[in-house]
């Protein structure tokens, strides 16, 4: 158990925000997301990391031999899943945003107001 | 037995099927395939409720029952709050889908499509009992949420539902975080193993973060002050059918779900501190009721001011929540039912105004609506609805939640739900009576530069069709009924009583015992709650009146009241900028905030 991959992750999600907070692209907003959301997959598969373990893949080992978490592996991948169609969602939007707008800078758009 | 499961997966089968033949399909087929869902997951819903009781109706999906204790499967586990808010839901879809009736552009079936899936993510997320499977039915609910909000692509639609969509995923990045923190922990994902494997360990200041992180991703979903910007942008310019469910039930959800991890996952660990919880979420839930309520007010685009009207009222839902008392519990559960429906209700005429008057601005429509004295009644009634007037259901949820302030030492709080509703009633009966009786003297107020010119429906406008104004009238009565039903109060407050049993609620998850039925108090509505509604209706009046007719032109007093409020106004309009980088900002801000003072309030010294 090392402290590496929780550092990791805790700056790969404030990065992440600092680039959503300062982006002047809708393109690189949508990226600087997906950085945040690359921090929780390395959470999840740090918690559920143990030393030494093989791929919790049960075919070929005896039973009770060590592998990784195999559960954590499937909420990542979930996370993949969703995750993707919001990506896929946001950059659709962003298209559009530069039709409309012409431009795809954020601070540009401004059709809300008070 | 299996009513749960079927209950979410009718509608997502519905939607899988109108995609699969979406070439052949025309408009009226996918509108009656939907609304065919949208009924039996009501009807579904409903059995359930009646089924759940006092106890709880739980399903483990494939057969996985826990053995020894140990929870592997996944599963719904239902109670009547989880069940009678999927009933709201459900219900509330099928209004939306008849008021859609009338709309050509949608594009068919692919909206259906979104709004049965829409409908599914938000049943599976007040059914589920697992914590990742509450994070899952979320997303499918926020996704489905997004592309909704943004459906009718115009300059406006494209920048709410960017704005919904980034700040919404970072609060599921929050969720998703607190989730791996939990899992780490504990090893368990299903809400009555976490509770108990976390007061098996230590409460430091993992599982403290963990809480705060869950909390403040939910938070953002009820759009709870600082979070709430979002919110304002995306319901303003939503298809009027849509903002049906968004205002009157989706932020709801996220006030469900705080209470259900607290009492379900960390009460029995973190529970030595719930006075100092209850502090913050009542100081949260006030902030968010007066800066709504102010903001409300200060509207003139009908549906941004409902919005905002929306993010006071969650401001309410907490503070009820944020008792953590069975009669709080009850009272925000009676609010929430009768005061989704009378937003819906709302929403839904001014889904009529648009469609015969062509407008949303408050104040291009002065006047304008003399033709329309039906709609107008139906106003009247929903701001009487905002007013909490006996004998709306939303008199006796407040009146629940001043008695649990009362006997929990916040009497500082009753003023504040008094203004929140005066503030928004007023806002409605401004609106109500300048567009239905001319009212009001005609000096030109900050006027909306958004204004939906209508091009959401059909042709002929020469009367109201049955398919809009049947459902506004319909949710309009539901909000009264609400408050007639004999013996409400009571086993509303058992069921509180249930939700808040988060020992009971273990039990019977993982060892299939019977939850203790909890005893009842028989409730009478104390005498000052009329009190307070008199005052609240009165002021009401008064401060729509003032509105109106306060501004008698340049120099009068009237005329440097409004510009000294508009004054007072201008930072809090200025920091609702409409950029993204600005509300992710006070997101991360308001997580700080939050968050510190939850881990302040929660960790064990």
């Amino acid at each position: 158990m090392t402290f590496l991959p929780y550092a990791v992750s805790a700056w790969l999600f404030l990065v992440g925000l600092f680039g959503v907070v300062r982006s002047r692209n809708l393109i690189h907003l949508v990226v600087c997301l997906s950085v945040v959301q690359a921090s929780t997959y390395v959470l999840l598969l740090a918690v559920g990391y143990r030393h030494g373990g093989a791929a919790p893949i049960f075919a070929d080992v005896p039973l009770g031999s060590r592998t990784v978490d195999p559960v954590v592996a499937t909420l990542t991948l979930t996370d993949v899943v969703v995750e993707a169609t919001v990506v896929a969602l946001l950059l659709a939007l962003a298209v559009q945003a530069h039709k409309r707008f012409g431009t795809l800078d954020p601070d540009q758009l401004g059709a809300m107001r008070g | 037995m299996a009513i749960a499961p079927l209950t979410v997966a009718v509608p997502l089968l519905a939607a899988g099927a109108l995609t699969a033949v979406a070439p052949w399909v025309n408009r009226p087929i996918a509108e009656v395939v939907a609304l065919g869902a949208a009924l039996a997951a009501t009807a579904l819903s409903i059995a359930l409720l009646v089924q759940a009781g006092d106890g709880l109706d739980i399903y483990w999906f494939g057969g996985w029952t826990p053995r020894h204790g140990i929870a592997l499967g996944v599963s719904f586990a239902v109670d009547s709050f989880g069940a009678g808010l999927a009933a709201l839901v459900a219900a509330l879809m099928v209004a939306a889908l008849i008021v859609m009736w009338r709309y050509r552009d949608t594009d068919a079936p692919h909206f259906q499509v979104l709004m049965l899936v829409f409908l599914s993510g938000m049943l599976g997320f007040c059914l589920s009992g697992d914590l990742f499977d509450m994070f899952v039915f979320f997303e499918l609910m926020s996704v489905a949420a997004f592309a909704l909000a943004g459906f009718k692509v115009e300059e406006e639609a494209v920048e709410g539902s960017l704005n919904f969509a980034v700040t919404n995923t970072i609060g599921s990045f929050l969720i998703l975080t607190g989730i791996a923190l939990v899992y780490g922990r504990t090893g368990a994902l299903n809400l009555a193993q976490v509770g108990g494997a976390l007061v098996g360990g230590p409460s430091d200041g993992l599982v403290v973060v963990a809480f705060a992180l869950l909390a403040c991703g939910f938070l953002v979903k009820a759009a709870v002050v600082p979070f709430h910007f979002w919110l304002a942008d995306a319901y303003a310019v939503a298809p009027t059918p849509v903002c049906l469910l968004f205002a009157g039930a989706m932020s709801e959800l996220g006030v469900y779900a705080v209470g259900r991890l607290w009492f379900d996952a960390f009460a029995p660990a973190l529970g030595s501190h719930a006075d100092a919880l209850r502090a913050v979420l009542i100081v949260a839930g006030s902030l968010t009721a007066v800066v709504g309520a102010v903001m409300c007010f200060a509207q003139d685009h009908v549906k941004r001011l409902l919005a905002f009207a929306t993010i006071a009222y969650v401001g309410l839902f907490l503070i009820g929540l944020g008792l953590l008392t069975p009669v709080g519990l009850a009272g925000a559960a009676i609010y929430i039912v009768s005061d989704g429906l009378g937003k819906a209700g709302l929403f839904a005429s001014v889904g009529i105004v648009q469609h015969r008057l062509r407008h949303v601005s408050e104040a291009r429509l002065r006047g304008l609506g003399r033709d329309l004295p039906f709609t107008g009644l139906l106003f009247l009634a929903g701001a009487l609805s905002f007013a909490s007037l006996p004998p709306f259901g939303t008199f006796l949820g407040k009146s629940l939640i001043e008695d649990g302030l009362s006997s929990a030492g916040y009497e500082w709080v009753v003023p504040i739900l008094v203004l929140t509703s005066v503030l928004t009633s007023a806002a409605v009966l401004r609106v109500a009576a300048g567009a239905f009786l001319g009212w009001g003297t005609a000096v030109p107020r900050r006027v909306s530069a958004l204004d939906e010119s209508g091009s959401e429906e059909d042709a002929p406008r020469g009367r109201t069709p049955p398919s809009m104004y049947l459902p506004a009238l319909a949710m309009i009565l539901g909000a009264l009924a609400v408050g007639t039903i004999p013996g409400i109060a009571e086993s509303v407050q058992g069921a509180a009583a249930r939700f808040a049993d988060g020992h009971g609620y273990a039990a019977a998850v993982l060892n299939g015992t019977t939850p203790a039925r909890p005893g009842t108090l028989p409730y009478s509505t104390a005498g000052h709650a009329y009190a307070y509604a008199a005052v609240t209706g009165l002021g009401a009046v008064a401060m729509a009146a003032l509105a109106l007719f306060g501004n008698r032109g340049r120099g009068s007093a009237g005329a440097r009241l409004a510009d000294l409020g508009e004054r007072a106004l201008a930072p809090l309009r200025a920091v609702h900028s409409g950029r993204v980088g600005d509300y992710v900002a006070w997101l991360v801000s308001g997580v700080a905030a939050l968050g510190g003072a939850l881990a302040l309030a929660l960790h064990p010294i």
